[in-house]
């Protein structure tokens, strides 16, 4: 041991930071090496928005206010509905370190626990962000055009953001309980599969039944559906805007003590 | 005031409902020195390992590492400890430098400290080659080597092993092994634990045998091997007939037969006399002997004739 070692000196915030860098940088190279899931990020949009457009373009068309091009009113859907189903991998990775003995070992560190979480929510956003970014340039590649300004980009991009965020937390909660990873996967298929297409993301509401429609149109993901629609369309956003915000923030509110609780209670005992 | 015990026990108990775990035990571990926890399957050495490394809260006793305890100052003695655990707890899809300065990075080493220090356990642990490679493409032994090596980036002070050596082939045990010799010659402080009496006799300073969650054995290996017993000479003959007559012409000095394999044992207080006087009754008797063997009690002794009971229990169970 002829290395004499430095350690640094931060204060607890700063080192919780750290830690949490740590595990981003940990869970982004997860990313990058995986290389299936990988190759799903990419081309999973572009087949959604391709078939979306092709195989139902023609009948939904019909039923869109005049002047808007199914290409168009699609994109806000296919965004949601995408980046929901892409969280749900932050609960199956979740579900994997906690089978493991990793998650053991960060625990028998000097180092922040939460950091696990963080990493894995946190790089899930640059995973989401680039499947978006992939299904936006497709778009334009078949015509998909926008009126929105650089104003209208910034509150597309929030929204974003902010919805993968809350939606990954709300799957590292089933990430923390799962006791398997197909387990994970029947979980989000019974949350998530209902929740994008019981909504506005690939028709409006005025084509549904009352019922499904009361709830398509008052659910959380229509409202970021709606006010990402709004954005693009140039139309008014009503009360989109600010319901989807207080929905996700909500969202944050809830899900990120209780996966953190739930993560210490079931990595010690 | 720091006390001479590194590790110190009293009293630990644990239980999972109605299953009692651990029930009272007790460990004293000196500065510098190795203690082998040994003890079959679901004797509870993990349990043990778990509480000691802060990562199982207990329910008596107490527990402190370094003077710390391990469940108010949990904190202070993970900045003092590393630990194997049972099954390796690397991240696969990084590769092995990466795990190792991720893990330096962890314990608060500056990244160019964490990465010197790396390169230093690669060699050490003839992981040079492989160092770029994601640990999903080692082997179990290469693995087991990076998990150990990822536990001793900050050389912590105490370190805990749980069985570093199952699922190791003989070469890679023997690699292990001497790599665990270097760490106690560097003063570390180390608790292991293992299934293999071998390892224990080779590495340990101090032996403690669990079984059930309870202390039935300790001290140094001789000590313990002295407690089963003297040499014994063994000696096999050719059928039960011959058999016989040597029992009838050793007297007393046979210690235990077996009918069906034709072999007698005999204890031996002393090499140079013992063996020479019962080849001689036999020999004055005309019995003629096939083979014999002079038998040094070994730690496998101690470990079955302790954990006998339970033994018996579990093979019965195996036959139903
Ligand atoms: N989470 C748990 N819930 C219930 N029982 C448990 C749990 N963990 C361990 N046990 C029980 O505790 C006992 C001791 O287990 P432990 O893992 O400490 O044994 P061990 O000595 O390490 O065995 P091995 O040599 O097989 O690794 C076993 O009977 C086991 O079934
Ligand atoms: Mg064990």
């Amino acid at each position: 041991m002829a290395q004499e070692l430095v350690f640094e000196k931060h204060s607890r915030p700063v080192q919780a930071m750290v830690d949490s860098l740590l595990m981003i940088k940990r869970s982004s190279l997860h990313i990058i090496r995986n290389r299936d899931q990988l190759l799903g990020t990419f081309f999973q949009p572009i087949m959604f928005y391709l078939l979306f457009t092709s195989v139902f373009g023609g009948a939904i068309g019909l039923a869109l206010p005049d002047g808007v091009d199914y290409k168009e009113f699609l994109m806000a859907g296919i965004i949601v509905q995408t980046l929901a189903f892409g969280s749900t991998t932050t609960a199956i990775a979740i579900c994997n370190d906690m089978q493991k003995g990793i998650v053991d070992r960060f625990r028998s560190l000097p180092m922040s626990n939460l950091a696990v979480l963080n990493g894995h929510t946190i790089s899930d956003l640059f995973r989401n962000s680039l499947s978006t970014l992939v299904m936006i340039v497709t778009g334009l590649a078949i015509g998909f055009r926008t009126s929105a300004s650089f104003t209208d980009w910034l509150g597309i991009i929030g929204i974003i953001l902010l919805f993968t965020l809350a939606f990954s937390w709300l799957s590292a909660i089933v990430g923390v309980v799962a006791k398997s990873v197909e387990g994970v996967q029947w979980l989000t298929f019974v949350i998530v599969f209902p929740l994008t297409f019981a909504s506005t993301a690939f028709v409006p509401g005025e084509s549904m039944t009352p019922v499904l429609r009361a709830f398509a149109e008052n659910q959380p993901i229509t409202h970021v559906i709606e006010a990402m629609r709004a954005l693009i369309l140039g139309t008014p956003i009503g009360n989109h805007g600010w319901m989807a915000v207080i929905w996700c923030l909500g969202m944050l509110a809830v899900s990120i003590p209780v996966a953190t609780w739930l993560f210490k209670r079931k990595t010690s005992g | 005031m720091k006390n001479t015990y590194v590790i110190e026990v009293k009293g630990l108990t644990k239980s999972y409902g109605s299953n009692h775990v651990l029930k009272g035990i007790d460990l004293r571990v000196e500065r510098g020195t190795m203690l082998a926890l040994l003890g079959p399957n679901g004797a509870g050495k993990t349990t043990t390992v778990r509480i000691l490394s802060t990562l199982l809260h207990y329910d008596g006793g107490s527990v402190t590492v370094e003077g710390y305890d391990v469940t108010r100052e949990a904190d202070k003695v993970r900045g003092v400890i590393g630990l194997t655990g049972q099954s390796a707890a690397v991240d696969e899809l990084l590769t092995g430098r990466e795990n190792l300065v991720m893990m330096g990075r962890l314990y608060r080493l500056t990244a160019q400290s964490a990465k010197a220090r790396a390169q230093e356990l690669l060699e050490d642990f003839s992981l040079v080659e492989a160092a770029d490679r994601p640990a999903k493409t080692y082997s179990g032994g290469m693995r087991r080597r990076l998990d150990l090596a990822v536990s001793l980036i900050a050389t912590p002070p105490v370190i805990f092993l749980d069985e570093p050596t199952t699922g190791l082939d003989p070469r890679s045990r023997l690699a292990m092994w001497a790599i665990i010799k270097k760490l106690m010659e560097s003063g570390t402080t180390i608790l292991l634990t293992t299934q293999y009496l071998e390892e224990a006799d080779q590495l340990a300073d101090k032996i403690v045998v669990i079984d059930g969650g309870k202390v039935i054995a300790e001290g140094t290996a001789n000590e313990l091997k002295s407690k089963v017993g003297k040499d014994r000479l063994e000696l096999t003959f050719a059928n039960s007939k011959a058999l016989e007559s040597a029992v009838q012409a050793l007297g007393k000095r046979v210690a235990d037969t077996n009918t069906k394999e034709f072999t007698a044992s005999v204890t031996i207080q002393d090499i140079n006399t013992d063996v020479t006087s019962a080849l001689d009754a036999l020999a004055r008797s005309h019995v003629s002997v096939q083979s014999m063997a002079v038998h040094k009690p070994t730690l496998d002794d101690v470990f079955l004739s302790l954990t006998g009971k339970q033994k018996q229990q579990t093979t019965d169970e195996e036959d139903v």
